[in-house]
């Protein structure tokens, strides 16, 4: 299935914080164009995974692959050009509450891509449309934002500098159903739109049906199953089964995850 | 043997935060030195920590000289008061008090303030949207606080000697009887460059200390409010025993035999 290089190759990846390993070894391949998701208990690893290949956190041991391009070890201006290939939302959107919504948005335009202030104003003006957000919300202070409208801001500006590669870090946590499939249609323009590559993590089911192509189940620090969406029904893994039916018994227990 | 590994395990502890607060001034000054610049916020950092101190660091002085006035003729009385206390009041306040209690009290003002801004930045992600962005944490956030502390804090120990030799005056002139202008002339008489050189001197790296353990400590804060909380602790204690431990180590340099 994975023709060519793929955008996104892990090769035994390991990560711990001290005493605590939280990656053991995780294997896994994107390719260009996929939407793929990673599920996994609360704790179990998702949000360090994401920093890894990012670059946030570097790795104990283990290889990263970007375009076939080794990033593990790579020195800081060959790090910020592989960096120019990412967007991401964060869990809380990471909104720098410093400034008005307008200048998040076009944070990157201005900062990294040195662009005029009035004409990145006007991009982040069609990325606020783009994601249902009018130019009056732009003068408002993140604070003032509920959930939903700080997701989409967060969208908005993971888009702007129209990344290769973007990442969902729990996209619809914390907001209410409805809320959340309006957040997972619009992640699936965005990403449609700019043809990127997606990897999102999350532990709702229902929003990694929606926005996958293919779903990986981290689970004791690697990966213990990856497949195409379809197929996580007759998947045949007991920790699989147990993660996405929500079951309180069975071999995944309550204190680990 | 149960005696000595305690204290290796401490030492080594010590050596290792040591060891990394230097690498990150290290890293700070550098990109201090380095472009991009950022004016806006170097001024915005410079309004905050020279303007809004006055009123706090202008008390202070006020008080401290009025007091240094007052306890001086108790102990000079007998002898040539007038010329004694005019001296204490100056050298005092030039030398010691201005730079230290400035220090000090911006210490509690802005370090703290800095500690709480970037902690949160830290614990709700914006650090690590920073650096998707393609910004430099340490450009952004940690340059900026360095060079306007460095640049302020004597600028505000300028007022804060003018404020305090003025205090010294007050009580002598208004509550002892002196002369104003023997007053004013004895002052000017024993004040040498050197005494508001050192102070100056001392008022720059204390203003320099301030900022960088108002960054280090919130940088690596984690642990949500809490986190933030201990950190803003942790920048005012090590930033207010620095400032001591370094008013010692520069009165050696200038004044020590
Ligand atoms: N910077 C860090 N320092 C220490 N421990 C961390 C750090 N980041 C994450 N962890 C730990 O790693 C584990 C996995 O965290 P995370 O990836 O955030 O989980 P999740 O799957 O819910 O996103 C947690 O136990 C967390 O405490
Ligand atoms: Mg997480």
């Amino acid at each position: 299935m994975t023709i060519g290089t793929p955008k996104i190759a892990l090769r035994n990846l390991h990560k711990r914080f001290g005493e605590k390993r939280v990656l053991t070894g995780v294997d896994m391949d994107v390719a260009a164009g996929e939407s793929i998701v990673v599920i996994g208990g609360s704790g179990s690893g998702k949000s360090v995974l994401i920093k890894n290949i990012m670059g946030l956190l570097q790795p104990d041991e283990g290889s990263i692959r970007i375009d076939g391009e080794e990033v593990v070890g790579m020195g800081t201006s060959e790090r910020e050009r592989v960096m120019r290939k990412f967007g991401m939302l964060f869990q809380g959107a990471g909104l720098f509450d410093s400034l008005p919504v307008w200048e998040n948005v076009a944070f990157g335009l201005i900062q990294a891509q040195g662009m005029a202030r009035d004409e990145a104003k006007t991009i982040a003006h069609e990325k606020m449309a783009q994601v249902g957000l009018g130019e009056e919300i732009g003068v408002l202070s993140p604070a003032e934002l509920s959930g939903g409208m700080k997701k989409r801001v967060g969208l908005a500006r993971a888009i702007a500098m129209e990344p290769e590669i973007i990442f969902f870090d729990e996209p619809t946590t914390g907001l209410d159903p409805i809320m959340g499939d309006i957040i997972n249609e619009l992640i699936i323009d965005c990403v449609k739109e700019l043809g990127a590559t997606a990897l999102t993590i999350t532990h709702d089911m229902a929003s990694a049906r929606k926005i996958g192509d293919r779903i990986a189940m981290l689970f004791g620090g690697k990966i213990i199953w990856d497949g195409p969406v379809a197929e996580i029904e007759r998947a045949n893994n007991p920790y699989v089964e147990q993660f996405i039916n929500g079951l309180a018994e069975g071999p995944i227990e309550a204190a680990t995850a | 043997m149960p005696i000595l590994a305690p204290i290796g395990r401490v030492f080594l502890a010590f050596l290792e935060a040591t060891g990394r607060l230097g690498r990150f001034a290290i890293t700070g000054v550098s990109h201090c030195a380095r472009p991009p610049f950022f004016p806006r916020l170097i001024g915005h950092q410079m309004v905050e920590i020279g303007y809004y101190s006055l009123p706090v660091v202008g008390l202070t002085a006020i008080f401290t000289g009025m007091v240094l006035a007052l306890q001086s003729y108790t102990g000079f009385a007998r002898f040539n008061a007038e010329s004694a206390i005019a001296a204490v009041v100056v050298l005092s306040i030039t030398r010691e008090l201005g730079p230290v209690l400035a220090g000090l009290m911006v210490a509690g003002r802005i370090g703290a303030a800095m500690a709480a801004e970037i902690g949160t930045m830290r614990v709700t992600e914006q650090i690590d949207a920073l650096t998707t962005l393609s910004t430099n944490p340490f450009k952004y956030l940690v340059a900026p606080r360095l060079i306007a502390g460095t640049l302020m804090l004597p600028c505000l120990v300028v007022v804060a000697d003018i404020i305090g030799v003025f205090g010294g005056y007050l009580i002598s002139v208004y509550k002892l009887g002196f002369n104003p202008n023997t007053y004013l002339k004895l002052t000017w008489d024993f004040l040498e460059p050197l005494d508001v050189i050192s102070g100056l001197v001392k008022a720059s790296v204390f203003g320099f200390l301030v900022a960088l353990m108002g960054c280090y400590h919130g940088y690596h804060s984690k642990g949500g409010a809490q986190g933030v909380g201990l950190a803003t602790t942790n920048a005012v204690v090590s930033a207010s025993i620095l400032i001591l431990a370094f008013n010692y180590i520069i009165t050696t340099l200038f004044f020590g035999t």
